[in-house]
């Protein structure tokens, strides 16, 4: 892809002025492009992300019941998500309306196991050596392994944590790739008693732990409040599911959406009517769709969604310490900050984790019925939606099964695409504060990177294979023409490439 | 439980490996319980990660080939485990406790390498800032040290792949590397169990 003996670029010296093939051969690389006003400064960003592309040909012409399965393999960090979301989807299609409560019970462990790991993943692993070790700290120490050196314990307790949520999740799915713990109708197996147990005992000191980092998140961001309320800072709606009576809840619920100073928009809609609500605008540089609210139209009816929605969109987070938190949190008033994703999320892992042990509690996980059978006569038309709070926010499976019990049609709104315009408003508001109107600069970089972690966004959806995950970032001034294009390697190298 | 010196037990996971105790133990250990059946089980010394998408074309060379692995029996003499999963993680490091070696394999997308297979010792290493969830497999090894577990020699297979596409079946280049690859993995894992006996 690359000519690595190119020579040095004379205006960079940590650059180097090299040739590249077209990056459009590269999957699972994050790719932005900057494009410039006449007096050269930032306009518009547009970050391209890899997305599911070929989902549909991949599912359609399947038996529904392989479907919550395969549908694992779309995504190597959220899979539970996928695995549920389906499930619930096919659920509605058959007719099914409720699972039995050890189904419901077993399934929640799974979903809050998942949010939980997933959440101290993206703290520990990708978002805290930006907060610990700051933005401009030098990238090869900027990692986690800098941030265990530097803060050994902190890094240590982000492995353990994301370890029993990933536990919880084998337990409940019976692998750890490629469960199937849930099935059209119900689950496939019980928690076994002596898993639980362990796990119940382990349970307050991941709570603690989890509180710990909610403090962590909080001091880290109160380090330099200036810079959080600046970063890539812009006033949205959010959307979310919430419980009917307007508690936080991640498994099921209805959709409410809430405007940038706080006041409903939308609430209490059932999510089986998602397309009457949500359209998704498309743009000829990326295969990435644009949803926006079909009420308000595509210059207004863009929203966020994730970690820092679903505290504003909820009236109150179910657990004692987490809303606790949460008021906190509120206290001054709706939150724009891009940032302040972090401390959200960090609050949400603690929720979940309070969630965790309150399910842990439950007897269902150990005993009862398990599944129930598809209604008789079946549904004529047999199609349903199925919508779970995902780590990283809404997420919609839609599928509709044919007379032959295959999958004629699905739909499907990952949370990275719910975030899609806010990313790239994200991105533009942090290149316009810190483009010199020059030249591409590894700092420049540097923010890009933090303002779209902040979303956590599924980069490695696609094949994650050795060498796949570089960032490009390239310029386009006001004729047209390319001014400067810039890649960075996984392994932190930059080339600067012909322009 | 499993702690940073090798002791072990917990119920299998994965691919059908051992146990996965939370705890890294070391100084200030935490305690924990142990998740699993609580019978107490050994560590084996040689363990393989393999990595991959199954549905996601050369992706799944590295799954495919710990099911050639596996068929060929090579966990049958208890010192050998196989473990799966989509990619590199931070908790990964905890699977390196009281390993003797360990063989990460995953499919490489560099073109010129489509079809053939490089096997390389590995050292820990700090990894770079995340725009990946994943990790590499050096960066595995750096986090394990860094949280107080020295890690095991490491090598890193890498099977050339050609074509990712999702749904796709393993192509024509991937599958020779396949069939190179296994036969490396084998005879890595003589020479690792050649090595133990030299040693015992």
């Amino acid at each position: 892809m690359t000519d690595l003996a190119a020579e040095p670029a004379p205006a960079a010296p940590a650059l180097r002025r090299v040739a590249i093939d077209p990056l459009s051969r590269v999957e699972g690389h994050g790719k932005v492009t900057l494009l410039l006003d006449e007096h050269d400064r930032v306009r518009q960003a547009r970050l391209h992300i890899v997305e599911f592309r070929g989902f549909e040909r991949f599912i359609v012409g399947r038996p529904y019941w392989e479907v919550p399965v395969m549908v694992q393999r779309l995504c190597g960090i959220c899979p539970v998500s996928h695995h549920l979301a389906a499930c619930k989807a096919i659920e509605v299609a058959l007719g099914i309306t409720a699972v039995p409560r050890s189904a419901e019970r077993l399934r929640r462990l799974m979903h809050y196991a998942q949010i939980m790991q997933s959440h101290a993943l993206h703290f520990f692993h990708l978002s805290s050596p930006d907060l610990l070790l700051g933005f401009d700290a030098p990238a090869a120490r900027r990692n986690l392994a800098g941030v265990a050196a530097a803060h050994p314990e902190v890094a240590r307790r982000g492995v353990l944590l994301r370890r029993f949520g990933q536990e919880v999740i084998r337990m409940t799915s019976g692998k750890r790739v490629h469960g199937t713990g849930s099935v059209p109708g119900g689950v496939n197996r019980h928690l076994e008693p002596a898993d639980r147990d362990a796990l119940r005992a382990q349970a307050p000191q991941m709570i603690d732990w989890c509180e710990d980092a909610v403090a962590l998140a909080e001091r880290l961001l109160a380090q330099d409040e200036d810079t959080v309320r600046r970063f890539g800072t812009m006033r949205s709606s959010w959307m979310s599911i919430v419980r009917p009576d307007g508690a936080m809840e991640l498994y099921d619920g209805v959709l409410r959406v809430r405007d940038a100073d706080g006041r409903t928009l939308l609430d209490g809609a059932d999510v089986q009517g998602y397309l009457g609500l949500i359209e998704e605008a498309v743009e000829p540089w990326t295969y990435m769709k644009f949803p926006y609210l079909r009420a308000l139209g595509r210059e207004a009816g863009w929203y966020r969604v994730g970690p820092l929605a679903r505290l504003q969109t909820c009236d109150v987070v179910p657990t004692p310490r987490a809303e606790a938190q949460r008021r906190r949190f509120l206290a001054a008033g709706p939150v724009h900050a891009t940032l302040a994703y972090h401390l959200a999320r960090m609050i949400e892992m603690l929720h979940a984790t309070e969630t965790l042990a309150d399910l842990l509690e439950d007897d269902a996980l150990v005993a009862g019925e398990r599944t129930v059978d598809p209604p008789r006569p079946r549904p004529a038309q047999r199609a349903g939606v199925g919508v779970i709070e995902a780590p990283r926010g809404t997420l919609i499976h839609h599928y509709a099964i044919g007379d032959d019990d295959l999958v004629s049609d699905c739909n499907l709104i990952v949370s990275t695409t719910h975030n899609n315009h806010a990313m790239n408003e994200s991105v533009r508001a942090v290149a316009a504060d810190a483009f010199d109107g020059r030249a591409l600069t590894p700092a420049l970089l540097d923010r890009i990177e933090v303002a779209v972690r902040a979303y956590d966004p599924c980069l490695s959806c696609a094949t994650h294979a050795l060498g796949s995950m570089p960032l490009e970032v390239r310029v386009v001034d006001a004729r047209g023409e390319l001014r400067d294009a810039v890649l960075r390697h996984d392994d932190g190298r930059l080339e600067r490439c012909a322009t | 439980m499993r702690d940073v010196n090798g002791a072990a037990a917990g119920d299998g996971s994965g691919t059908g490996g051992a146990g996965d105790g939370l705890d890294v133990g070391g100084a200030g250990g935490d305690g924990l319980a142990e998740p699993g059946d609580g019978r107490s089980r050994t560590v084996a010394p040689l363990l393989v990660i393999a990595v991959g998408n199954p549905s996601r074309g050369d992706d799944a060379l590295g799954p495919a080939l710990l099911d050639r692995l596996r068929d060929a029996h090579v966990e049958r003499a208890g010192d050998v485990e196989l473990l799966l999963d989509f990619q590199l993680q931070v908790e990964h490091a905890l699977d390196l406790a009281g390993r003797r070696a360990v063989l990460f394999v995953d499919a490489s997308r560099e073109a010129a390498l489509a079809g053939t297979v490089s096997l390389a010792r590995i050292e820990a290493d700090a990894g770079t800032p995340g725009t990946s969830h994943a990790l590499s497999a050096p960066a595995v090894l750096g986090i394990a040290r860094r949280i107080g577990s020295a890690p095991p020699p490491s090598w890193q297979m890498a099977i050339g792949g050609r074509a990712f596409g999702l749904g796709e079946p393993l192509s024509g280049a991937g599958s020779a590397g396949l069939e190179r690859g296994v036969e490396a993995a084998l005879g890595w894992l003589r020479a690792r169990r050649t090595e133990t006996r030299a040693d015992a």
